[in-house]
């Protein structure tokens, strides 16, 4: 498996390597609607989402949180993600910059033996407003 | 409206194969490059097969149709997507091939901010691989906001 992190290196408290997104654009609303299945068009049909009274597209909640899970497979290894949850704050718009951080707030060993990490995880937006917050559970080595 | 009845409603069950060809159109679109997605010789040796991105089951989109859907009415101009969340026992990879099975797991309300009453609706789908072996569980939470009286 591609366990990068191992138990004995990483400690409560500990930050993720945070990623950020410059000038998210309508283009990735569009890929991620393709990629996705997600075809409600608040996200890319600018007649539809001025009719429905708000100014642009906005971004998939989910376009976000998948910026957001490679954030913690990026520090845990692919593969190595036991539980992912988000809850969506705030929209993101055109030409916004997302940043997405984490930090482990408890280590532990299950009852099989496997070391375990748990933390909260947040999306935040160039105002640093909360576009999402979220959790995870990860398997380390 | 979703309401308490709805409760333990489930769709049909569908079936979902992992395609390499969209494990990399999914990767690309949450700009995420691990060469683990790209790489199919890299990632046979460290992995058996090319795994899938933590929120790649939202693709179950292209698999499920109405049938599939719990008979449930959402008022559709009222309606956003509050949280998701991903539980995971077993690798998935490509060359499996899902069933998975939509469940009305909970629906509750609570009052708006702005006053009226919000209903949550959970969607719960279990997906098991092609040994019959539970691989995930997605929570959907759907979010009818209120009409103001």
């Amino acid at each position: 498996m591609s366990c990068k992190l191992k138990f004995d290196q990483v400690n409560e408290g500990d930050e993720l390597p945070p990623l950020t997104l410059t000038n998210v654009s309508r283009m990735d609303f569009v890929r991620y609607a393709g990629a996705s299945g997600d075809f409600v068009p608040l996200h890319y049909d600018q007649t539809f989402v001025e009719f429905a009274g708000i100014p642009t597209v906005f971004a998939q909640g989910m376009f976000t949180a998948g910026v957001l899970s490679r954030c913690v497979t990026d520090y845990v290894g692919v593969g190595q993600v036991r539980r992912f949850k988000v809850r969506f704050t705030a929209r993101v718009w055109p030409g916004d910059t997302i940043t997405c951080r984490g930090r482990v707030t408890k280590k532990y060993r299950t009852e099989a033996g496997e070391g375990r990490i748990e933390g909260d995880l947040e999306v935040v937006n160039q105002k640093g407003e909360a576009v999402i917050r979220g959790s995870f559970v990860a398997a380390v080595g | 409206m979703a309401d308490k009845n709805d409760i333990g409603k489930t769709g049909e069950p569908f079936v979902m194969p992992i395609e390499w060809g969209k494990v990399r159109e999914f990767a690309r679109a949450i700009k995420d490059p691990n060469p683990l997605y790209f790489d199919r010789e890299q990632a046979r040796q460290q992995f058996g097969e090319v795994p899938i991105p933590v929120t790649f089951l939202m693709t179950s989109a292209f698999w499920q149709d109405e049938r599939s859907m719990p008979a449930v009415s959402f008022d559709l101009s009222r309606v956003l997507h509050g949280e998701q969340e991903f539980e995971f026992f077993k690798p998935i990879r490509v060359g499996d091939v899902l069933t998975g099975r939509t469940l009305v797991a909970d629906v509750y309300e609570r009052q708006g901010g702005r006053g009226g009453t919000m209903t949550f609706t959970v969607l719960e789908t279990t997906y098991t691989n092609q040994n019959g072996e539970k691989v995930a569980v997605a929570r959907s939470v759907i979010v009818e906001t209120g009409t103001r009286g």
